[in-house]
């Protein structure tokens, strides 16, 4: 626990609502703000705003505008946690919460410990001594729900990665140690290209794993599943009836759903979650193609893609059309398309020679009567076994994002350190860091590991 | 009865082992008068496995003990026969000062070390009790029935306690072989509340050199320039003595197999557990069933002895056996023995049992040193020692406590790791215990700890004023490489002969020596301006162009470690009061409150290193401790 750091974590309830608070503590809570944020008032500059003051602009990274916020500025020590603190308030979307969490790290900040804000309030003197259990308890029960939490994100692909993550890791700290500790023994050391091996495993395994968090930043688990398609096709009515409960907003207005729709649904003992449709409604009320780019992102964030059009105007000839631009889909073995029509209820008959025309897996439906939803569900669910996708692990926790880039930064300097031919006891110095950071999902790599690795693995002792 | 017979005393030490030694010296050296009472004057800081002090990690302990004002470091150099410096392949927190000594002489100059202390007297005796009022200690009871009182006892009485020994199927009473063991006092102490437990360990034969055949054997002889052990002015070796390397065999291990249906070890009669980096043959066979050949390490155990130790074959088979298995084993075919290897058992006192100056929990002013806290090691047991005796002399003259962190010394990395870990098996020093190894160096341990020795009294003025001078020079010196240039056509030879890129403009010196391929000895021939620096340097020209090198190469490494010490030292500077009822914090998870309640930590930073106490139970001691 250190307490002259900077940290920061979603305030709101985690997941979807109309709007999110970001909440930033520490020292460096209005300089790192000042970075990201862009104020609408021109001149204005946050680290000379007074306390307590309300400002509007929009937060960006270095090549994308994330979202138009609200940043509230408290100068220590009149804050909630008696030192300086930003409040961001964002939109609701799960994926600009994440993202914009995402990018305060990469500016140096940390993720909050459960009941850390409290505690920090606590610390500087803005509760009294009496409030001390409560909030100790808050504490403890906090961590218990996170930790419950942690436990079932880390099912299956991921929990199984980050296992054989810190194998490797052990063993790759084993290998360095006994060259240090145990140079006098009779046992034999690794070459250096085994070494090297081992730590570009790991850093191509852990490279992937962050990869998979800025791919699935939306998901928090399940696979993801994105319903898109043309205005008034009948997206929302699909997803309520897939969800069998009126959750999105249904009217005959195109666009009417407003915020982003996520809900997950057990299909045969698999997760699927249905992702930000919202993004794709605002894309396409701008340009009919869904070729812009933000749209193409939030595609890949999926794994199986919906498309839904309405078979009782849109001709083969526009699916097709429809098709051959996911071709990056289409042509991908882990991601999949289905074609979906909808509004057979308003046809007497399928259209004449669709399936001649349409080479590709098509599902007929009415959704509005709910009918033929579960060819929909049997589809998920083969594509999954077929894919084997749930084998792929994927982050979806900004802490464990948060240990495991740092985790990646120690990895790469090791990986240096290899190539510059650095001793072993300096290497050692990253390793360490690694084996902390990765410990923070894992729960602590101690020295005595290591030991009882290199003694249960080679013969020591003269 | 008979008061002026038996003078009180500050101090009794029990025991004259290397902690034993230590603490006697230190507290009277620090104005107490100490008694120290032993079994068997005549095996005063005995060797009682291999004859050889430091190595990877103890090494540096040796260094920390010299350079607190202990005298370890000294009794090697004056008894070392063989000097070599482990490591020196790898960055300089891993060079290992070693020795091989001669075993003998070096009890002989313990005994006359402390025999020159005024302050110490000796009592050959065994202490059956140690006397307890009001859960303080006020004396100890011999065997004679003696009773001696003293305001502070350090216990440090080795494998002593109900010592038993095996060899096959024979085991007998004894502390030592051809020793008695102690026996009424681990009794005594679990009376008074204290948990014992069991531990063993076991060493292997010694056999006579003059029927050892060397010549087939590799040779490994010690440094061409030996260096030493103490920052004071011994001396180093001269005219080494070599040790030598041979191996066992698929015919040597089927022989010792023939005995394994009689080992103590595999038939279950040795309970307690041995330490797993210092196996028996036995079980290296039996563990490592794939390896064909186990090296032998042969040792001499001094200059003027033919007697050799086998490195590598410690043993509880039956001795016939070990005999003839070792005869089998290249250059060992004609050996005779002098005798067989052993296993021993004996009793400890779980190390949780301590607060931080080695003093009991239990009982006020009673300490604890030595393998009786469940260590293995002259140089771990040493440490201890010195750390108790300084301890206790604070304590009766109400001085505050000296305490060693994990950011300064191995001894703080031990110590902690004992009270707050404790161990089940035999522990040792390595140097992957500690976190901040490249700042636990052995070339800095007189910069890291002389003032705190001299501080507390211990370290003379005279040191003190050595490792000033040293300090300051090589702060000039860094200053000196770091301002003045080098001339690329002065240079650029030396760095065509040490195959590196040439010079293309003058460059500052710091920045050449950054290079992997040079050392300041090279940049001293080649730099005239440096040579001349170098050469009108006072005295230690030599350690100061050591640690300058050291000081400048590793510069980023060491401020990095320094950094991260720094942000957890915080955690060290959080208080936690011994008063505090853990079972009432509800927050905290049970086996939290378990812990804390038994281990009672001393800071924040100690209850975080306590295997089942979670970050979030932190928080709540942090949220526990107000401000």
């Amino acid at each position: 626990m250190n307490r002259n750091d900077t940290i920061c974590a979603l305030s709101t309830p985690p997941g979807m609502g109309a709007i999110a608070v970001i909440r930033i503590s520490g020292p460096e809570a209005i300089p790192a703000c000042e970075k990201i944020f862009r104020p609408a008032e021109k001149n204005l500059k946050l680290s000379d705003a007074p306390s307590h003051t309300l400002h509007f602009g929009t937060i960006s990274t270095s090549n994308e505008l994330l979202d138009e916020v609200l940043v509230s500025v408290f100068k220590a020590p009149h804050s909630y946690t008696g030192e300086d603190v930003i409040e961001i308030s964002c939109h609701g979307s799960v994926y600009i919460q994440q993202k914009i969490i995402e990018v305060l790290i990469c500016n140096g900040l940390r993720m909050a410990q459960p009941g850390e804000f409290t505690m920090r309030a606590f610390l500087n003197g803005r509760f009294d001594l009496s409030q001390a259990e409560a909030i100790a308890d808050l504490i403890a029960s906090q961590s218990q729900s996170a930790h419950d939490l942690a436990i079932r994100q880390m099912r299956g692909g991921f929990s199984k990665k980050i296992r054989e993550l810190r194998e490797k890791l052990v063993t790759f700290a084993s290998l360095v140690e006994l060259e240090l500790d145990f140079s006098e023994e009779d046992v034999e050391f690794a070459d250096r290209s085994k070494l090297l091996d081992l730590i570009l495993q790991l850093k191509n395994e852990i490279a992937n794993l962050l990869n998979s968090f800025t791919i699935g930043n939306v998901i928090k688990k399940g696979i993801p599943v994105t319903i898109i398609g043309k205005p008034n096709v009948g997206k929302s009515t699909l997803l309520n009836a897939l969800l069998n409960e009126e959750r999105a907003i249904v009217s005959e207005i195109p666009g009417t759903t407003r915020d982003t729709v996520e809900d997950t649904i057990v299909i045969g003992g698999y997760s699927f979650r249905f992702i930000d449709t919202a993004g794709l409604r605002e894309a396409e009320g701008k340009i009919e193609s869904i070729g812009i780019e933000k749209t193409w992102e939030k595609i890949h964030q999926a794994t199986i893609i919906l498309y839904v059009f309405d078979a009782t105007k849109d001709s083969s000839k526009v699916v097709m059309n429809a098709v051959s631009e996911f071709s990056e889909i289409t042509e991908d073995s882990t991601k999949r398309l289905i074609l979906i029509g909808n509004k057979t209820d308003k046809l007497s008959e399928l259209p004449k020679g669709f399936r001649e025309f349409v080479d590709h897996e098509t599902i007929f439906i009415s959704a509005k009567r709910k009918e033929n939803i579960h060819l929909i569900a049997e589809s998920l669910l083969k594509s999954v076994r077929q894919a084997g996708i749930t084998d792929t692990a994927i982050v979806s926790n900004t802490r464990h994002y948060d240990a495991l880039s740092h985790a990646l930064e120690a990895i790469n300097s090791i990986h240096e350190g290899l190539n510059t031919g650095l001793t072993p006891d300096l290497l050692s110095v990253d390793i360490h860091k690694a084996l902390y950071h990765l410990g923070e999902i894992t729960g602590e790599i101690t020295t005595d590991e290591i030991l009882g690795n290199i003694f249960s693995k080679f013969c020591i002792g003269k | 009865m008979c008061m002026d017979i038996y003078p009180k005393y500050d101090i009794i030490v029990v025991g004259a082992g290397h902690a034993g030694c230590e603490a006697a010296a230190a507290a009277a050296n620090l104005g107490s008068k100490v008694l120290m009472i032993t079994m068997n004057m005549m095996n005063m800081a005995q060797m009682s496995c291999n004859p050889s002090i430091g190595g990877i990690a103890k090494g540096q302990i040796v260094r920390e003990i010299d350079a607190l004002g202990g005298f370890t470091g000294i009794i090697t150099d004056k008894t070392t026969i063989q000097f070599r410096m482990l490591n020196k392949s790898k960055g300089p927190a891993m060079w290992s000062p070693r020795t091989q000594n001669d075993r003998m002489k070096f009890s002989e100059e313990w005994r006359r070390t402390l025999e020159s202390i005024k302050k110490i007297d000796f009592w050959q005796d065994i202490v059956v009790e140690v006397l307890v009022k009001e859960d303080k200690i006020y004396g100890v009871k011999t065997g004679l029935g003696v009773v001696f009182k003293a305001k502070a006892v350090v216990l440090s009485n080795g494998t002593f306690l109900n010592g038993l020994i095996h060899i096959g199927e024979k085991h007998f009473s004894g502390g030592r072989i051809g020793e008695n063991a102690s026996k009424g006092l681990t009794e005594n102490l679990v009376s008074l509340g204290f948990d014992a437990s069991r531990m063993k360990t076991g060493t292997p034969t010694r056999a006579d050199g003059r029927s050892i055949n060397f010549s087939v054997m590799e040779e490994q002889k010690g440094d061409k320039h030996p260096k030493k052990f103490s920052f004071s002015d011994t001396e180093a070796v001269q005219g080494q003595k070599s040790c030598f390397l041979t191996y066992t065999s698929p015919e040597v291990h089927d022989i010792l197999r023939k005995g394994f249906d009689r080992s103590p070890l595999f038939t279950g009669r040795i309970k307690g557990k041995g330490p797993r980096y210092c196996p028996s043959i036995e079980d290296k066979i039996e563990r490592f069933s794939s390896r064909d050949r186990h090296q032998l390490f042969i040792e001499p155990e001094g200059w003027n002895t033919v007697e050799y130790y086998v490195n590598g074959f410690s043993s509880s088979l039956p001795e016939e056996i070990q005999f003839e298995a070792l005869r089998k084993v290249k250059g060992f075919e004609n050996v005779r023995f002098f005798r067989p290897g052993y296993a021993i058992e004996y009793d400890y006192f779980p190390p949780y049992q301590l607060t931080y100056t080695l003093e009991t929990k239990k009982v006020e002013n009673l300490y604890f040193a030595g393998q009786i806290n469940g260590t293995t090691g002259y140089e771990e047991a040493a440490a201890q020692g010195i750390i108790a005796g300084i301890n206790a002399h604070l304590k009766i003259n109400h001085q505050p406590e000296f305490i060693l962190k994990r950011s300064q010394a191995y001894i703080g990395v031990l110590i902690d790791d004992l009270i707050t870990k404790g161990t089940d098996e035999p522990y040792r020093m390595f140097t992957s215990r500690a976190e901040y190894r490249l700042l636990l160096r052995q070339d800095n341990a007189d910069l890291r700890l002389t003032p705190l020795g001299y501080q507390i009294g211990l370290a003379s003025k005279e040191r003190y004023k050595k490792v000033q001078t040293k300090y300051t020079a090589v702060k000039e010196l860094i200053s000196f490489l770091k301002e003045e240039s080098a001339d690329p056509v002065e240079i650029n030879p030396i760095m065509e002969k040490k195959k590196t890129q040439p010079v293309q403009q003058k460059s500052k010196i710091s920045n050449i020596l950054l290079r992997p391929q040079i050392n300041i000895h090279d940049l001293k021939q080649g730099i005239h301006s440096l040579d001349n620096y170098i050469n009108n340097l006072d005295s230690d020209q030599e350690e100061i162009m050591e640690e300058t090198e050291i000081q400048v190469k590793y510069q980023g490494y060491i401020e990095k470690e320094q950094e991260i010490a720094d942000k957890l030292l915080r955690l060290e500077d959080l208080n936690l009061n011994e008063k505090i009822n853990y079972s009432k914090i509800s927050s905290l998870s049970s086996e939290a409150r378990e812990k804390l309640t038994k281990i009672k930590p001393r800071t924040i930073g100690q209850a975080s290193r306590i295997s089942g106490v979670s970050p979030a139970d932190i928080n709540v001691l942090i949220v526990y401790l107000g401000r």
